[in-house]
């Protein structure tokens, strides 16, 4: 048993409150294209380029995708929390973590304005 | 009736085992009313070996929760009519067994206390008592009724994968008990103590705690509130 316990990170309650934020987020953008998709008849590549050439798409596209990484860090580091104890191995994997997450947002925007 | 029941004397033996015992009872007529306590001890006369704490056999002292059909209970207060056979029964889960069905609660009871159990008051006492309304008093129900059995806490995965660092729900319904209080001055200072990754939000709310609870108590619900009240100094 532990006797000297390493508590007190004071950032529960932000990152529970982002995870609960975000997930509202992604399930109101989810619901919104799931609707403007089935409205469609013909679902077509002209259908879908003139759905992401407008600005509000690829704003609200790029917000569901960030909500979606931020939302998936929260999560991971929870699962990393309670199956991987050595600090020193919980840093790597958090690191690489936001690393990947970093080049997802930055290779999201690429895809959603075709740098 | 046909017992299952964990075996484990670390002075003895190498590794737990299961050992099965049989009763000349039958869990519908001769049993009626009978709780599986009254099976356990007949069972103890059989076999003087078994270990198991036991005290109030009614349900207040908490004594006596194990794992029973995998599920964490009182044995005092689970009628034999209710079990399936053979009955399996091992010690709490995620804490060490000391014996047989007697684990070592340490582990739990630093994290009671780590919550300051009890009414944190400057003030100077009254003459008679700090008084509170109806209303006040109520809001204490459904937390005060706590008997500190352990059941919840061992059965949350949050406690198995990190006791020494998650309070676990028995704590927090505690703490809630103690923030919920009127008549308690160190609001703050608890939540303080609580806005931490481990200590209060290692919760994932799969209410395995409101599942088991003998006294069917709801310390998801605290828990809720705990973040609530968090919310609302933040917002």
């Amino acid at each position: 048993m532990v006797n000297r316990v390493v508590v007190g990170a004071h950032y529960g309650l932000r990152d529970w409150l982002i995870q609960r934020i975000t997930a509202v987020l992604m399930a109101l953008y989810c619901v919104a294209l799931a609707g403007y998709l089935l409205m469609q008849p013909y679902l077509d590549y002209d259908v879908w380029t003139a759905l992401f050439s407008s600005l509000a798409v690829r704003t609200f596209s790029l917000l569901f995708l960030l909500s979606l990484f931020y939302h998936a860090w929260v999560g991971i580091r929870d699962i990393v929390m309670d199956y991987v104890k050595p600090a020193s191995v919980r840093l790597v994997i958090h690191v690489l973590v936001i690393l990947a997450l970093l080049l997802y947002s930055i290779w999201s925007v690429q895809i959603l304005w075709g740098f | 009736m046909k017992f299952r029941i964990y075996r484990y004397n670390p002075d003895k033996d190498t590794a737990p085992y299961m050992q099965d015992y049989e009763l000349d009872i039958r869990p519908d007529d001769s049993t009626q009313g009978k709780m599986l306590l009254d099976a356990l001890l007949l069972i103890k006369q059989q076999d003087d070996s078994l270990s198991l704490r036991k005290s109030c056999r009614e349900g207040v002292c908490g004594s006596d929760a194990m794992n029973i059909n995998g599920r964490n209970g009182l044995a005092c207060i689970t009628p034999l009519s209710s079990l399936k056979e053979p009955v399996e029964l091992r010690p709490l889960p995620g804490l060490p067994v000391i014996r047989d069905l007697i684990v070592d609660m340490t582990q739990f009871f630093k994290q009671y206390h780590s919550v300051k159990p009890y009414l944190i008051n400057n003030d100077p006492p009254p003459e008679t008592e700090r008084l509170q309304s109806p209303d006040q008093r109520a809001h204490l129900n459904g937390l005060y009724e706590c008997i500190l059995c352990g059941c919840c806490t061992t059965a949350c995965p949050s406690f198995w994968w990190n006791p020494d660092k998650f309070v676990g729900p028995a704590g927090l319904l505690q703490a809630y008990r103690f923030i919920a209080d009127t008549r308690d001055q160190a609001t703050s200072e608890r939540l303080d103590d609580l806005e931490d990754p481990y200590r209060l939000f290692r919760c994932h709310t799969i209410m395995n705690c409101v599942d088991v609870c003998p006294k069917e108590l709801n310390p998801t619900e605290a828990i809720g509130k705990i973040k609530d009240m968090m919310v609302k100094r933040i917002v």
